[in-house]
């Protein structure tokens, strides 16, 4: 009931200045785009213990198909040059793209914006039978927090167990985090990898940064 | 707080990313069309509530979202097994829970 509509209006379209092109001229926002991680950046301790940062608007894939039909696992192999990971809780990945074991039926693979379109046909095309390829792109974002007490940080986020010894690099958990669902990948000794629902981006952003807070922050860009 | 083993993650987890789905091996009647009124209101409404081992279904809620068996002592919440949906379980108590 605002008595200037129009004013109201003028504002929700004010200039954004951090749009980032996917591809063919489609544009889209990081879900923390309103927090200005650039100037964030610039501010936060470079010698914090925890560090965090944003990968908006990769792609994202969601596989389900047969893992002992060995004409789709080989097709997949084809296409991506990667084994699909049929143990449960492991994960492979090349210099761009990760594939994550969800459950025994279902993979989230993730690219580059700019190669989505192109995996997706060319998995379309060689997966043959029982079997879905989902974009989920516009749902998921993905954090990754790193430093030597990143740790201690998601000791207070997720209830699984943290220690190397049973949660070595590679390995891949769906999980709570702060009551938000995120799959968590450890990617080396202190460095893990969170994909998340965008929608719940600016609460995990809010938890992680009290979470940090005892020990420190850095945002990196 | 339990401590339940997904057979498909094969590793324990714990409660909060479960969820308790009821009563397990509950059979639905092969012909619908021909139970009595009282068959098919068992079948659709009446579960055992036995004191002692219990089968149910579970379902990791926050984790590979899949079904599955747990066997479970309704006195001390210790649960014994996860087993697969379709598999049976390999410890039955003498009191109620018994697969059909």
């Amino acid at each position: 009931m605002s008595d200037n509509p129009a004013s109201s209006k003028e504002q929700y379209k004010a200039p954004i200045t951090d749009w980032t092109g996917v591809a063919d001229g489609v544009t889209g926002r990081s879900p923390l785009a309103h927090v200005g991680f650039d100037e964030l950046a610039q501010m936060t301790p470079s010698d914090a213990p925890v560090q965090l940062r944003e990968y908006a608007l990769k792609g994202h894939l969601t596989l389900r198909c047969n893992p002992e039909d060995a004409a789709q696992t080989a097709a997949f192999e084809a296409v991506t040059g990667l084994a699909l990971p049929t143990a449960p809780l492991s994960s492979v990945a090349s210099s761009d793209t990760t594939v994550r074991w969800i459950a025994p039926d279902e993979w989230l693979i993730s690219v580059p914006a700019s190669a989505l379109f192109s995996l997706q046909q060319r998995l379309q095309d060689a997966l043959t039978g029982h079997c879905a390829l989902v974009d989920v792109s516009s749902g998921l974002t993905v954090f990754e927090l790193s430093g030597e007490r990143a740790v201690d940080v998601l000791k207070k986020c997720v209830p699984v167990d943290l220690h190397q010894r049973h949660f070595p690099a590679g390995k891949v958990v769906s999980t709570g985090f702060a009551k938000a669902s995120c799959t968590l990948r450890r990617l080396n000794d202190e460095t893990f990898e969170l994909v998340v629902r965008r929608s719940f981006a600016d609460y995990i952003w809010l938890w992680l940064q009290d979470a940090s807070l005892e020990y420190g922050l850095r945002v990196e860009n | 707080m339990l401590s339940i083993y997904c057979p498909h993650c094969a590793e324990h987890r714990d409660e909060e990313e479960f969820h308790y789905k009821g009563q397990a091996h509950i059979a639905r009647p092969s012909d619908p069309d021909k139970c009595s009124d009282e068959e098919w209101g068992n079948y659709m409404y009446f579960r055992a509530n036995p004191r002692g081992i219990h089968h149910e279904v579970w379902v990791h809620a926050l984790g590979c979202r899949k079904f599955f068996n747990v066997t479970r002592d309704t006195r001390s919440y210790q649960v014994f097994e996860s087993y697969l949906i379709g598999t049976s379980p390999s410890i039955t108590g003498e009191q109620g829970g018994q697969p059909s």
